[in-house]
């Protein structure tokens, strides 16, 4: 990373820690969310294990999900301001401004996933997955964070204002209810549940269903990468487009 | 969007690109400070082609844009600490560079609150102080005081005042005439992508005629009297007045009035029209500036 990028990145990061709805809309709610979840509704749900067992994946990808309002609101007012012109004219290359944006959404979703992971074993999940279980539960997790930012980032920068911005990341700030995150998708309706079944999310949560349960499925596992790389391209080539369109 | 432009600013002094709304002030900007690409011509800034060595036009200059361009949810002081990371001042050299600026545009006092909770005038300032990290060799100013009470704006003026006489060179636009005037060492006036006049503040008055002196007489005698003496001068019977055209000078009003007393001739009322860059607008554009009145000296 460039040391523009850092400085970016070093920005961007106090811009979090000084707006108490992103903090909240990233790191609380998902753990709102999962607590209800689990504590009112989770002895409604039949899925075939202990609930919080089978929630806990689908609560990481919600995390994740939550955390890319703010940024794509970010990234929209650094184009809508006037301060991205202030950067240009200093030399500050468009990979630093938007690489300063990723980074900073990752580390808030990890943050944020930390908190959904030690709540979760405070409910009383356990998994029986190896080390070498867990590593691979991170670097999907990473791959899925790096993917969604890029996406987002990309929305911020195509979005006209802030306001639509953060509106763009609506689909996907709820992909995960229409996966299986909450509800095996084999228990939705007709329409709901083939959507759940192909959406990127079921097979990225899937993945790590599986191996946090000691039972890991190449097919997903295969299926999210494939998902995190497709998102993750797509999202740069957009972004680094719409950038230059922009400017 | 512009059509034609030939501009030449020298070294330390203040150049104004003057126009209405929408005449491409903005978009001259951008083009002189590599933010848009012109479709033909060249341009060259501190010696530097902007099309082929955007990199070395980029490290002389500071650009204050139309919209404060600065970080709402940093602090004063943080604003400044990007600039002079980007700018990749080390500790020791950015340290005394920040606490001066801060001093300088009276912002020590409010460098540890969020920009957010600043007023207009103080977002200006720090826009400036944030462009001015690295002691650029040339600014580029848009529009620095639209929007700003006019205290802020004597300000702002000051502060471009001091950035001269330190061997600033001052590209500034704006659609205030009093501003071009008080600031400017040349002026360019651009009427909707067009320059349609170039030249000092004094040579651009002296393209409007009409300066002159305005007598008010009491009765036509006295009218008819003076105008036996100021054969040049034009008489408006119906209002009992005088214009008598004049460089607008003391001398020679001193004169006119000497003359007035030594025929015995009383004029009730005598005022001084000097043209200024509203008139000069006019007369150029074809269409009124607003916002501005004339200056004019009355005396009874």
């Amino acid at each position: 990373m460039s040391a523009d990028a850092l400085i970016m990145l070093r920005r961007n990061f106090k811009h979090t820690l000084r707006n108490p709805v992103t903090v909240f809309n990233a790191v609380l709610l998902p753990v709102v969310i999962m607590l209800m979840f689990v504590y009112m509704l989770g002895n409604a749900f039949s899925v075939g294990v202990k609930y919080i067992d089978y929630a806990t994946p689908g609560m990481i990808l919600l995390a994740v999900a939550y955390g890319l309002g703010a940024t794509a609101t970010e990234v929209n007012s650094d184009m809508t301001t006037g301060i991205i012109n202030r950067f240009r004219v200093m030399d500050v290359s468009r990979g630093a401004v938007m690489t300063g944006h990723v980074i900073v959404t990752m580390l808030r979703s990890l943050i944020s996933i930390a908190a959904i992971i030690a709540v979760a074993f405070g409910l009383g999940f356990r998994s029986p997955a190896s080390p070498g279980d867990w590593l691979a539960v991170a670097g999907i997790i990473v791959a899925a964070c790096f993917a969604t930012s890029w996406l987002t980032v990309a929305m911020g920068l195509a979005a006209k204002t802030p306001q639509s911005a953060a509106m763009a990341t609506v689909p996907v700030v709820m992909l995960p209810f229409f996966s299986s995150a909450i509800v095996p998708a084999a228990k939705m309706g007709q329409g709901v549940r083939q959507f759940a079944e192909y959406q990127p999310f079921t097979p990225i949560i899937e993945s790590l269903r599986g191996l946090l349960a000691g039972t890991p499925s190449a097919g997903y596992l295969i299926a999210a990468l494939a998902w995190c790389a497709g998102i993750g391209i797509a999202g740069y080539v957009w972004g680094v487009v719409t950038f230059a369109r922009r400017v | 969007m512009l059509d034609g432009i030939d501009l030449d600013v020298r070294e330390g002094t203040v150049f104004s690109l003057l126009g209405p709304n929408g005449a491409g002030k903005t978009t001259a900007v951008n083009v002189l400070t590599t933010l848009l690409k012109a479709d033909g011509g060249t341009v060259r800034v501190a010696g530097h082609d902007i099309a082929t060595e955007a990199r070395a036009v980029r490290a002389a200059i500071g650009v204050t844009g139309q919209f404060a361009a600065v970080d709402e949810l940093l602090t004063g002081q943080e604003n400044l600490q990007l600039m002079a990371d980007l700018k990749h001042l080390g500790a020791r050299v950015s340290r005394p560079v920040i606490a001066g600026l801060l001093e300088r545009f009276d912002l020590a006092e409010a460098a540890g609150k969020l920009v957010s909770t600043y007023s207009g005038g103080m977002r200006r300032k720090l826009d400036l102080a944030m462009t001015l990290v690295g002691s650029p060799r040339i600014i580029f100013l848009d529009e620095p005081t639209t929007g700003l009470d006019p205290r802020s704006r004597r300000t702002m003026w000051d502060i471009v005042r001091g950035l001269v006489a330190d061997g600033v060179t001052v590209f500034l636009t704006t659609q205030y005439l009093e501003e071009a005037d008080q600031l400017a060492d040349r002026i360019a006036v651009l009427d909707k992508g067009r320059i349609v006049a170039q030249g000092t503040p004094a040579e651009l008055k002296r393209q409007v005629p009409g300066s002159h002196i305005r007598l008010r007489f009491a009765s036509v005698r006295d009218l008819d009297a003076a105008a036996l003496l100021r054969p040049g001068a034009t008489r408006d019977e119906e209002n009992l007045t005088l214009r008598v055209p004049g460089d607008g000078g003391v001398k020679s009003l001193q004169a006119l009035l000497a003359q007035l007393t030594e025929h015995s001739v009383n004029a009730e009322e005598l005022s001084v029209h000097t043209p200024d860059l509203d008139d000069v607008f006019l007369a150029l554009t074809g269409q009124p500036n607003t916002g501005h009145e004339k200056t004019e000296v009355s005396a009874r």
